[in-house]
């Protein structure tokens, strides 16, 4: 069914296309929902703005956690545990229970998929370990991360893709989303969204949408993520006057390249690589004096990010310390961290074995997202019910909190959880299709409201016209996060910095493009991209200001111990509301709780 | 300034890695208007390869068997970031 229509601004059609649902988002949350609705003969669209296999989930290196008890013995109950305290006790047990339960076949599937996962000798899954796993409740280290060598991601994305071929699900590929269809009783009716290719703007229909975008990290000025990773889907729900829950639960990783981002693993530091400030000082024997360079991430974080607020610092700007490997000797450099050594050599000309290199610590994992319950439905408090389904309405992966991370993620749980909530949020829709089979009438004034939105920047910037720039409004909002809400957190420094995201969030409306060009036009889509940035970094700011507590990735120096009774709940920031808070789901699908204990290892 | 193709390489150049990201674009800003014809090609053919393989071929560890790609891997990685 499709209809055309001439846009006002520019004089080009419109198209209009109708699908049962419309999936935001092409990475393994997203490809898993649409493989499991399009095998059940459902008409879905997949939306993305990079050609598929380009999505963040191939940059996932690690692997996925699932009990197959293949290497050491497991089961998903001690996975459930390890989940739970990593979290810091801010993951709902319900969703937690219901992941580690699911994990053994999801990777069964993904196996039947085509992924070719590593093997033991004896032919099953191979399975390595990781940080934060244990037996029996906090025993032994377990083994339970299912890899494919170091190229899980990318394994598991090409999978799907393919199997999304062959299953004929409808791409739309590198189109932008700019805004979602939601009428006036609460229900979400699908999105207008543009191709980047030749501008022209298309309204997509349907009976159900799912969010699948991705995460958030290019708030920060350093970070592990790709450039894609703009929180879209947050911002898009924000927009749409749904809160997004547990912002302030960013996972850094102590030492990126500094003003690159990318990561130097801590087995450089195992290796005998330790931190030096401006001094020459070997800094961590001061805040770690036993463990000193092998101390936890949040520790060794807090200490680089303290001596550069301090002036020691190093650089022109003095906003790195140096981490020094080079007394190693090349031999050892070469033979045990050959990849750290060409990262350095190709993004910053610097040999390690020569020179030490600038780290800074780098945002990596959005904990937070648009909240949902453990069926990928979107859930909003209405009244005195803290989630209340917004009808038509999921999200699924790291744009999602669906909460299993809680207040920290364990390493091996980001692709577990995209592919069961993926696969999860697909078959409640399923379900809730067969009840509401037909596509129902969207408000014409809200279609022309997002349809004039997706064509703001069409027309070209007035001569002489002195707006803000894209790139200076982004780059002004990264080093504000970076500098008031990175691992360093205290009330006068995240305050300064909420007065500063505001401000800058007010300076949106005057931004200018001065391409309105239609073809790839990248100016854009980094302006809509901007917009999704400012909401989500809103959002995180407001958040992490008003946690007064240490918890998980969340570390206020100002109160450094974790608060059970004030804040064992989760946080909300919507535009509409701000601030609102609802309690952790504690009780799990069929276990016994298990209730807040130290998170010591 | 940059023509209609480079911008058309720049949105090729967003990929699912931060690492690719970094080192196309910087490649993109700094060397493609200066590329032959015959380059251009073989630059949208590189563009073309799957991230992990563009990777492992940016990063140097593995080298392509086809010289002129080669080529050209060479040139983004010489490509200062200064």
């Amino acid at each position: 069914m499709s209809t055309t229509e001439i846009s006002p601004i520019a004089r080009r059609p419109i198209e209009r296309r109708q699908f049962d649902t419309l999936i935001i988002g092409a990475g393994g949350g997203g490809l898993r929902a649409s493989l499991q609705l399009a095998e059940a003969d459902l008409s879905v669209a997949v939306v993305s703005k990079v050609f598929p296999t380009r999505s963040h989930t191939v940059a996932a290196q690690g692997g996925m956690n699932a009990a197959l008890a293949n290497v050491s013995p497991d089961n998903w109950h001690w996975h459930m545990f390890d989940t739970v305290k990593g979290s810091d006790y801010l993951g709902d047990q319900d969703a937690i229970e219901y992941m580690c339960r699911a994990a053994p076949r999801a990777v069964y599937e993904l196996e039947h998929f085509g992924v070719p996962f590593s093997r033991l000798d004896n032919g099953k899954i191979y399975q390595r370990a990781f940080g934060g796993q244990s037996q029996n409740f906090g025993g032994e280290q377990a083994s339970r991360t299912c890899a494919a060598a170091d190229r899980t991601g990318h394994a598991i994305l090409h999978s799907l893709y393919q199997q999304n071929i062959r299953a004929k699900t409808h791409f739309f590929d590198e189109f932008f989303a700019v805004d979602l269809l939601r009428d006036d009783d609460g229900r979400v009716l699908g999105a207008v969204i543009f191709n980047i290719q030749n501008g022209d703007v298309v309204v997509i229909e349907a009976k159900t949408t799912l969010l699948a975008t991705g995460g958030a990290g290019q708030i920060f000025k350093t970070t592990t993520n790709a450039l894609i990773n703009t929180g879209d889907g947050m911002g898009m729900a924000m927009r749409a006057g749904i809160p997004l829950q547990d912002m302030e639960f960013f996972q850094f990783h102590p030492t990126g390249i500094a003003g690159r981002g990318m990561l130097i693993t801590e087995g450089a530091r195992g290796e005998g690589g330790y931190l030096v400030n401006a001094d020459g000082e070997r800094l961590m024997e001061r805040y770690a004096p036993k463990a000193k360079d092998l101390a936890s991430r949040d520790v060794v974080s807090r200490a680089i990010s303290i001596e550069v607020r301090e002036g020691r610092g190093c650089g022109p700007n003095k906003d790195y310390v140096m981490l020094k490997l080079d007394h190693l000797g090349e031999e050892v450099i070469q033979k045990r961290l050959p990849g750290i050594r060409q990262t350095c050599i190709t993004f910053l000309g610097i040999d390690p074995a020569e020179a030490p290199v600038p780290v800074f610590p780098t945002a990596h994992y959005t904990m937070g997202g648009i909240p949902t319950n453990r069926y990928g439905q979107v859930v909003v408090p209405v009244k005195d019910t803290p989630e209340e389904p917004v009808q038509g309405l999921y999200a699924a992966g790291e744009c999602a909190c669906v909460s299993v991370h809680g207040g920290n993620r364990l390493g091996g749980n980001s692709l577990l959880d995209i592919l069961v909530f993926g696969r999860a949020a697909a078959n409640h829709i399923i379900g809730y299709l067969k009840e509401n089979r037909y596509h129902r009438q969207i408000d014409e004034a809200i279609v022309e409201r997002v349809v004039e939105k997706a064509r703001r920047f069409d027309r070209p910037a007035e001569p002489g016209a002195d707006g803000e720039t894209v790139a200076g409004l982004r780059a002004e909002l990264k080093q504000v996060m970076e500098d008031h809400c990175g691992v360093f957190r205290v009330k006068d420094v995240l305050k300064e910095g909420v007065a500063k995201v505001e401000q800058l969030a007010g300076r949106m409306k005057n931004i200018q493009i001065n391409d309105s060009s239609h073809t790839f036009n990248t100016a854009k889509v980094e302006a809509f991209e901007l917009e999704n940035l400012m909401a989500v970094a809103l959002a995180t700011i407001h958040s992490a200001c008003a946690r007064e507590e240490s918890r998980g990735a969340h570390s206020r120096v100002d109160f450094p111990e974790r608060d059970d009774k004030s804040w064992m709940r989760h946080s909300l920031y919507s535009f509409e509301t701000g601030l609102d808070y609802k309690p952790v789901r504690t009780k799990p699908m069929s276990v016994e709780s298990f209730p807040p204990k130290p998170r010591v290892y | 300034m940059h023509g209609e193709t480079n911008i058309n390489y720049r949105w090729q150049c967003r990929r699912g890695m931060l690492e690719l990201d970094l080192l196309l674009n910087n490649f993109v800003d700094k060397k493609v208007d200066g590329l032959t014809p015959q380059q251009k090609q073989t630059f949208e053919l590189l563009l073309s390869y799957p991230d992990q393989t563009l990777l492992d071929l940016l990063l140097g560890n593995s080298v392509s068997s086809d010289p002129v790609i080669a080529m050209i891997v060479q040139q983004i990685q010489s490509t200062s970031f200064d």
